[in-house]
């Protein structure tokens, strides 16, 4: 076997080199993952934005799919777990591989995609040509509906082996079963669980007249960008513009940029990064006590997570709002189950002809209790426990995902005592249970930094129903924030709008999800100025995505890890 | 085009029709008539279960009084008390951290299952017993978990974690669906679409090579994992193409569906029994020999039904009783889990195999994360084994070692259960001291 393969590549290699690209990957340790993301310490520069080979997201597996043959199909299965490292997931997808288990799912899913994909209802309609029979290969027919498709699924054209090789399996595979169709089905179905296609594998090409430096080449530079704009493949023009070689100019980088952001798709690359910011996959295992929390049913929490969905992008897309007012904000879109835990009259009797009637836009009035993103169901259900709330976990999410401040794990050998203490009945209030807590030195320390914040969120009960009293005593909602006191939870949106960590942490989480890694130290000039830039478009989303699209910094490679 | 030319020839041999001969394991063997070992007097494979819960059991309330045999579980263990001549407690062994950050609940279980509390790189126990037991079964493992949740702690490595099915239904449907091939039924014809899914994967792993040319030696690591992860699809499928040695003891298992998976103790309990009959009927017919499950996860956050706290909080939360000495509520959840565990135990003694049951030839090992969950201290772990593994390790006992590293059972175990190693564990937590009293 070894044998074998040896000369096939050596050819593989040598049909890369002569386009000039060298596959790399990344090589960095996770261990030292974290480092550069906190501190960017003890790290030689080169090992820090070396491209990584980066594991397809469910919802990005998702899209390409659907993209590529259309709506409709059924994708069952489960997908493999994933990895936050440095506050997301999408940088996890660099660090993870695939277990027995995982391939097994995986295979299962491709298989049933290719049988759908190829069933006598859907072929004609992404089938480019028709077999001389259907009861025998037809190589030509294969070959022409493979290379189209594996082109989409690989996110570049298949190499000369590639193709032959599906070729002859789909051939094979037709002539056992005799049926062309079925050996297209088998051709299709192994491609689904192909590195090529599980993983985005990035590859770079000398810059000309630049020794040692090196650019991604235009088919990884097209992914990049496409994965970041629209959590998608690239589609065909953009390929299109890879292939021309006009993405390696200026201009047609540019226009590519203008025209992706133009897209209603960008929709689908706004919500996949906060919803990997804002840890919204927890949604999938979120469940409340259902004797305590009758009403916070599955409905309830989807569409929680819908509404910050669409505050969201109503503010910073739709309106091209400033991104901190997203905590403060006083319009929101409510459904009539949402309203029920909200209590507000939610009605969806909208004028004929809007396409959507289950949503209605709501604005609080200015006295409100509620106001900006973390008064939401998403966020105060979500980090609270399954029957109560907790300050101490709200706290903590909106310092990691918010602020991007590393809340430190609780230590080893704590003292419970004092909560334990049975002369000291019950504490009636979490205030009270944490005060009591938190006079443990040890404790002290890290509730500090979490607790002032999440005690302003108590008047929002674990399903995110509005309440004055907790066991009869009165709530008291005063916190401070670095320094920043108020009163109840619009005063803490207030304090989170305005503090310099909210922004700056949006473009190091932005600008890491683009790349599948955290910034590096030589990177450092170039958050400065995506800082700057943010800010001097008064802190608008797409813009700042615009910038960071249109980077060079975005596509280069440094110079020693090329080898 | 070798690699087409090579594919070609495996496709065309394998699919070349009914002529083709399928290797038969062991000759076309019969079981003895006891039924407890095969024809030939070779004895019925050893299984191995890596059973997981955190959160311990109350410290001062497990440990049995004397050491060595014909002790008393103490009283939280008192459900486990019919097994306690199936039984071994060990006690006093404790993690080191050697100087690296405590996490709470996370130390535990990766210095207790893979040897290590600061390399997460490393393989967990099941996995290495699977590399050495587990090759000749359909599945090398299984995992699964009894709550929502698809994490668990059996891994080849940090990168290629094994994802835990907590769904019976789903795990019944990967066990005994379509694919199931019945060890007992007279016939056997080989399935042309496994022929032909087999030959693709290995078309792909003929690639290998090329795949991994150019990569830096972490994503190197992660593609080796990727194709390590192929193999054992190949070679599930494999063992689909071969006439199965029949085994008396199986019977094909009930189906199961329209399960209610959730974060409370008495759904999680019904889903622990039906994975515990699915994993007990999978063994018996030779489909595994290795599985891990965990009830909970470390910092266990299941619930009672109706209750306002997920276990994990009420052991820091709840205040101890005056009278009783411990906490009340936290004795509940550590009673389920010592319920559970029997539970476990029963539906592989439910399973006869000839004048024994299943259980005889089978090593449960109960882990979990910490000593004391109050504190989350690493001292005085708690662990237990069931059952002999097949005569490999002598039950009945109690093994005391205070301040041991914990890695002295796992290391034991392992070696009883056939993995080739001689020490294991890392920095303080290494050893090569093995628990001679349990070895038979």
């Amino acid at each position: 076997m070894k044998r074998a393969t040896r000369p096939m590549g050596r050819r593989w290699l040598t049909a890369t080199l002569a386009c000039g690209a060298v596959a790399l990957t990344a090589l960095l340790p996770i261990s030292e993952m974290k480092h550069a993301f906190a501190a960017g310490a003890g790290l030689a520069a080169s090992d820090q934005d070396a491209p990584v080979m980066r594991r397809l997201t469910p919802a990005q597996y998702k899209i390409v799919i659907r993209d590529v043959f259309g709506p409709g199909i059924e994708i069952g299965g489960r997908f493999e777990p994933w990895q936050r490292v440095g506050g997301l997931l999408e940088v996890g997808t660099g660090k993870v591989s695939l277990a027995s288990t995982g391939f097994e799912q995986y295979d299962a899913i491709g298989r049933s995609i290719a049988a759908q994909a190829l069933d006598p209802q859907r072929r004609d309609l992404i089938m480019p040509c028709k077999p001389a029979r259907e009861t025998a290969p037809d190589d030509a027919c294969a070959r022409q509906f493979l290379q189209a498709v594996g082109e989409q699924l690989y996110r570049r054209p298949l190499t000369d082996i590639e193709l032959s090789t599906q070729v002859d399996l789909a051939n094979e595979a037709g002539a056992k079963f005799k049926n062309f169709y079925s050996g297209l089905e088998t051709s299709l179905a192994s491609m689904f669980v192909q590195l090529q296609f599980l993983f985005r594998q990035e590859t770079v090409a000398p810059v000309k007249g630049v020794p040692g430096r090196f650019d991604l080449d235009a088919y990884s530079k097209a992914s990049r960008l496409s994965f970041f704009l629209w959590d998608a493949s690239p589609d065909r023009r953009l390929l299109a513009a890879a292939a021309s070689g006009k993405l390696n100019t200026e201009k047609g980088l540019n226009e590519e940029v203008e025209r992706l952001l133009a897209s209603p798709r960008v929709e689908d690359g706004m919500r996949s990064f906060f919803s990997d910011m804002f840890g919204f996959d927890s949604f999938d295992s979120l469940s409340k006590d259902p004797t305590l929390y009758p009403n916070f049913t599955r409905t309830v929490a989807d569409d929680g997570r819908e509404q910050t969905m669409r505050t969201l992008v109503d503010l910073l897309l739709a309106r091209n709002g400033d991104y901190r007012d997203l905590y403060t904000t006083r319009r929101t879109f409510l459904t009539p189950v949402l309203g029920s835990m909200y209590r507000v009259p939610v009605t969806t009797n909208l004028p004929n002809g809007f396409p959507e009637t289950r949503w209605a836009a709501h604005e609080y009035p200015a006295n409100d209790p509620r106001a900006g993103i973390l008064t939401q169901v998403s966020f105060v259900s979500l980090h609270s426990h399954p029957g109560r709330t907790s300050p101490t976990l709200r706290g903590k999410a909106l310092r990691e995902m918010i602020l991007c401040q590393k809340v430190p794990d609780p230590p080893g050998n704590v003292s419970f005592t004092v909560v334990q203490d049975t002369s000291n009945p019950l504490y009636k209030t979490a205030r009270e249970r944490l005060t009591a807590h938190a006079t443990e030195a040890m404790c002290t320390g890290c509730h500090k930094i979490t607790d002032p914040m999440g005690l302003a969120l108590e008047n929002f009960d674990s399903d995110g129903v509005f309440r004055t009293a907790e066991n009869g005593a009165a709530l008291d909602t005063s916190g401070v924030l670095d320094g920043i006191q108020f009163t109840n939870a619009p005063g803490l949106g207030k304090a989170v709008r305005d503090n310099p960590a909210t922004t700056r942490c949006l473009v190091n989480r932005m600008a890491s999800y683009a790349l599948g890694r955290g910034p590096a130290q030589t990177e450092g000039d170039w958050m400065a100025a995506l800082q700057k830039a943010f800010a001097a478009k008064g802190y608008r989303v797409p813009d700042l995505m615009r910038v960071i699209a249109a980077s060079p910094e975005f596509y280069q490679v440094s110079v020693s890890q090329s080898q | 085009m070798n690699t087409a030319l090579n594919r070609r020839t495996v496709l065309r041999g394998m699919m070349g029709g009914t002529a083709i001969s399928v290797g038969l394991p062991l000759l076309d063997c019969f079981l003895n008539t006891h039924g407890d070992a095969l024809a030939d007097g070779g004895a019925l494979p050893k299984c191995f279960v890596s059973w997981f819960q955190g959160l311990a059991f109350v410290p001062g309330y497990w440990e049995p009084k004397t050491t060595g045999a014909n002790y008393e579980p103490g009283p939280h263990l008192r459900a486990l008390a019919p097994l306690k001549s199936k039984m071994n407690v060990y006690s006093g062994m404790k993690l080191y951290l050697d100087q690296t950050p405590a996490n709470a609940h996370g130390s535990g279980p990766a210095g207790v299952l893979q040897g290590s509390v600061s390399h997460p790189n490393l393989p967990s126990m099941d996995q290495m017993v699977a590399d050495a037991i587990g090759t000749r079964t359909r599945f090398r493992s299984l995992e699964v978990s009894c709550d929502n949740g698809t994490d668990a702690f059996s891994r080849r490595s940090a990168t290629a974690v094994n994802a835990a099915e907590p769904d019976p239904a789903k795990l019944y449907m990967r066990i005994f669906g379509p694919d199931f091939r019945d060890p007992n039924a007279a016939d056997f014809t080989p399935d042309p679409a496994v022929m032909v899914r087999k030959s693709v994967l290995s078309s792909i792993k003929d690639k290998r090579e090329t795949l991994i040319q150019n990569l830096g030696s972490l994503d190197k690591a992660r593609v080796d994992e990727y194709f390590t992860s192929l193999r054992a699809l190949e070679h599930r499928l494999e063992i689909e193409l071969e006439k199965p040695r029949p085994l008396e003891a199986c019977v094909m298992h009930a189906k199961v569906e329209g399960i209610t998976l959730g974060k409370v103790m008495e759904d999680a309990r019904a889903t622990h029994n039906l994975h515990a009959s699915l994993l007990a009927h999978a063994m018996a017919c030779g489909q595994t020999q290795v599985a891990h499950l965990r009830l909970g996860s470390s910092a266990c956050d299941l619930r009672r039904r109706g209750s306002q706290q997920v276990y994990h909080m009420y052991t820091h939360e709840e205040a101890v009783d005056p009278v009783l000495g411990y906490q009340k509520e936290v004795a509940w959840f550590s009673n389920q889990s010592a319920e559970a565990l029997f539970d476990f135990v029963k539906a592989f003694e439910g399973i006869r195999e000839g004048t024994g049951t299943l259980l005889d030839r089978a090593l449960i090992m109960y882990s979990t994360d910490c000593g004391n969950a109050r504190t989350h201290t690493l001292e005085n772990i708690p662990m237990l084994t069931i059952g002999s593994g097949g005569g490999a390790i002598k039950t009945g006992l109690h093994v005391n070692a205070t301040s041991d590293p914990i890695t002295r059972v796992g290391l034991t175990l392992m070696q009883a259960m056939g993995v080739p190693i001689g020490q294991w564990g890392m920095v303080s937590n290494t050893t090569s001291k093995t628990i001679t009293e349990i070895l038979a």
